[in-house]
């Protein structure tokens, strides 16, 4: 897989600020790349530091093959959709999807062609003589984005996409955005702080915190596998347990955590010789709950020995969302933790009450180690 | 929700807002200006007799070739003015609108600086500028001294360029409000989409800019052609401008009531220009 975008040792200050700290990146053709993290991340900065509207300290970025770095925003073959969308309010829809054509020369007939098709990609038939104030929302999105793909860039860039949408909206656009980087096979790179968005549209994501990359990896990897805490709990909700390795063999780990006072069995080696304090971090979902009154023993978990990955704790709060429900679960050492379970059937939101105690536990499969 | 609070509900309050607004505008204004429209239709009728009669006969003489070509000359000379100072202020504006934040208030300051001062003094000062062992000829006289000093002083450009002078800051202001107001990100919208930095300021920021442009020129056209100060300091006889007529008319030739047809030819030309730029209503919005 050869690299369309190679970003390359870059560093970004502004003042003292270090917004973007020594990133080295590539993004191959036709990926859609999400850039992912908290606002002042740096991954604003990132992007427009692809769009030629800020120019690196120190570092270089290529877009196929040729140096951008210091090529101003005009001259590069990147095409953004902003936050805000941009949109040029004197223009009509026609007038702002043309505008880059018109710049660029194309003639009359041929841009007319141009503005039509992409019009019809986006289900925007029929409104080319309507101006921007005369839009929802959704229509906006779909002008600014119509604009980006006009002129057939090599990357469309997206700054929060869909940030300025209401929900039901927002999914809509998101099977559209993820339909039309399929079907045009463009490469899009898209800035966002919503994990879910990031999850369900990129083929692959960087993590950003103070201006670096924590980690970079397909969705799945990032959820299933994170490389450290922030990680963890920046993408999806994790729960958290502070240990040490007692046994690390290379199909199996055995971890104290004293804090709750039991063990825990994993299917894997950590791979984390020598590191004297390690986390265990546990995904909502992938807990389970069982019932304790009545003195019900201990369950033992798939794939663990007796006595491993279960602890006693009592519901506090319970909160049904229909498809799912969140218990909030306190410990007897008084912690608490969270854990999703899915509704299969009408009754399953009944199994269990308020104040109910219960065993909770995970198989030796779900859990991940982490050093950071 | 409650609605828009409606004047017709709230009339106490409401009158006791307006009440003396009105008053002063109707009093003070309203009424001269009424009283001065109705002796531009009268006629001298003995040397401190004055009669309305409705008659015409002060307009038409203000079609005469001396009034007409005076008249044409103020709104070429005004129109002038206001062309080179939409062609200082505009560069101007975007340059105070695109400093970096900390020196905005500074600049804008400076733009307004003048307008402190009396505009007699800043009218004489300019005088000192221009004459002919002025500041300007003085400049010329080192770089070629065989050279006859320029004669600017008592002349149209003295006269243009007193107007600039004096009305470049409400050329500046309004348009800089204009980009001010203006969504930076529809500027690099059209560097993203290929558009160099001149193409940009021509298809974006000039059209978004024009409500302010057309208030600029405005705020300079209206009090630049009827000017007195002015064409009557820095004006030689040739470019006199109509204020310099209907003062004349006033005072030395004590003919009130051509004065006062000069002077609504003048209010007619001013309402004309407010029509053609006055910013219109945004359409209604879907």
């Amino acid at each position: 897989m050869s690299a369309l975008i190679e970003i390359e040792g870059v560093t970004k200050r502004f003042g003292a600020i270090v917004a973007v700290d020594d990133v080295t990146l590539n993004i191959a053709e036709g990926e859609f790349f999400a850039l992912l993290g908290p606002s002042g991340c740096g991954k604003t900065t990132l992007l427009r530091l692809l769009a030629g509207f800020e120019t690196p300290n120190v570092g270089r970025i290529r877009i196929d093959g040729r140096d951008q770095t210091r090529v101003p925003p005009h001259r590069r073959p990147v095409n953004m959709v902003f936050q805000s969308y941009a949109l040029f309010p004197h223009l009509s829809v026609r007038g702002n999807v043309e505008y880059g054509l018109k710049v660029a020369g194309v003639p009359p007939a041929e841009r007319r062609r141009r503005v039509d098709e992409v019009l019809a990609l986006v289900q925007l038939e029929g409104l080319a003589d309507r101006m921007p104030d005369q839009l929802s929302g959704g229509q906006r999105q779909r002008v600014a984005l119509a604009r980006a793909l006009v002129k057939r860039p090599r990357v469309v860039l997206l700054d929060e996409p869909l940030s300025a949408l209401d929900a039901k909206l927002r999914e809509e656009l998101r099977f559209e955005l993820s339909r039309l980087q399929h079907h045009l096979g463009l490469t899009f790179v898209m800035v966002t702080h919503d994990q879910d968005e990031a999850l369900a549209l990129a083929t692959r994501c960087a993590v950003m915190h103070r201006g670096a990359l924590v980690q970079v990896g397909t969705p799945a990897e990032l959820y299933e596998f994170p490389a450290s805490r922030l990680v963890a709990e920046f993408i999806g909700a994790v729960n958290l347990f502070e240990g040490r390795v007692i046994t690390d063999a290379p199909d199996h780990a055995v971890i104290d955590l004293p804090g709750e006072g039991i063990r825990a069995w994993l299917d894997h080696g950590t791979g984390l010789p020598g590191v004297p304090r390690l986390w265990l971090a546990v995904r909502p979902e992938k807990m389970e709950l069982h019932k304790r009154a009545g003195g019900r023993p201990a369950p033992r978990m798939e794939g663990t020995p007796p006595g491993h990955n279960v602890l006693a704790g009592t519901i506090r709060e319970i909160a049904y969302l229909g498809s799912e429900s969140v218990f909030d679960v306190e410990l007897e050492t008084g912690r608490r933790v969270r854990v999703i379970r899915p509704n299969l059937t009408h009754w399953d939101q009944e199994d269990f009450g308020r104040d109910e105690p219960v065993w909770l536990g995970w198989h030796a499969e779900a859990a991940v180690v982490l050093a950071r | 929700m409650r609605g828009r609070t409606d004047w017709r509900r709230e009339a106490g309050p409401f009158l006791a807002l307006i009440g003396l607004p009105l008053a002063w505008f109707l009093l003070l204004i309203l009424v001269p200006l009424g009283a001065v429209w109705a002796l531009s239709f009268a006629i001298n009728t003995g040397v401190a007799s004055i009669e309305v009669t409705g008659t015409l006969a002060n307009y038409a003489r203000t079609l005469e070739p001396t009034y007409l070509g005076i008249l044409l000359k103020s709104l070429a000379l005004a129109g002038l003015a206001t062309l080179v100072s939409l062609g200082l202020g505009f560069p101007v504006a975007l340059a105070i609108a695109f400093a970096p934040p900390p020196w905005r208030t500074p600049l804008l300051v400076a733009v307004t600086l003048p307008f402190w001062t009396n505009l007699l003094i800043r009218t004489y000062a300019l005088m000192a500028v221009l004459r002919d062992e002025g500041l300007v000829n003085r400049v010329v006289a080192a770089l070629a001294p065989d050279l006859a000093p320029l004669p600017l002083l008592y002349h149209d450009v003295a006269v243009v360029v007193g107007l600039v002078y004096v009305h470049l800051p409400f050329m500046v202001l309004p348009i800089f409000a204009a980009l001010d107001r203006m969504d930076r990100s529809l500027i690099e919208a059209s560097l993203d989409l290929g558009a160099g930095p001149l193409a940009t300021i021509r298809h974006v920021v000039l059209p978004l800019a024009g409500p302010g442009i057309r208030a600029g020129v405005l705020l300079t056209f209206v009090p630049a052609l009827g000017s007195y100060l002015v064409p009557d300091l820095l004006g030689g006889p040739g470019s006199q401008m109509i204020a310099n007529v209907i003062e004349r008319q006033f005072r030395r030739a004590d003919d009130w009531p051509f004065g006062a047809a000069l002077a609504f030819v003048l209010v007619y030309l001013t309402l004309l220009a407010l029509a053609l730029l006055a910013p219109r209503r945004p359409a209604a919005r879907a």
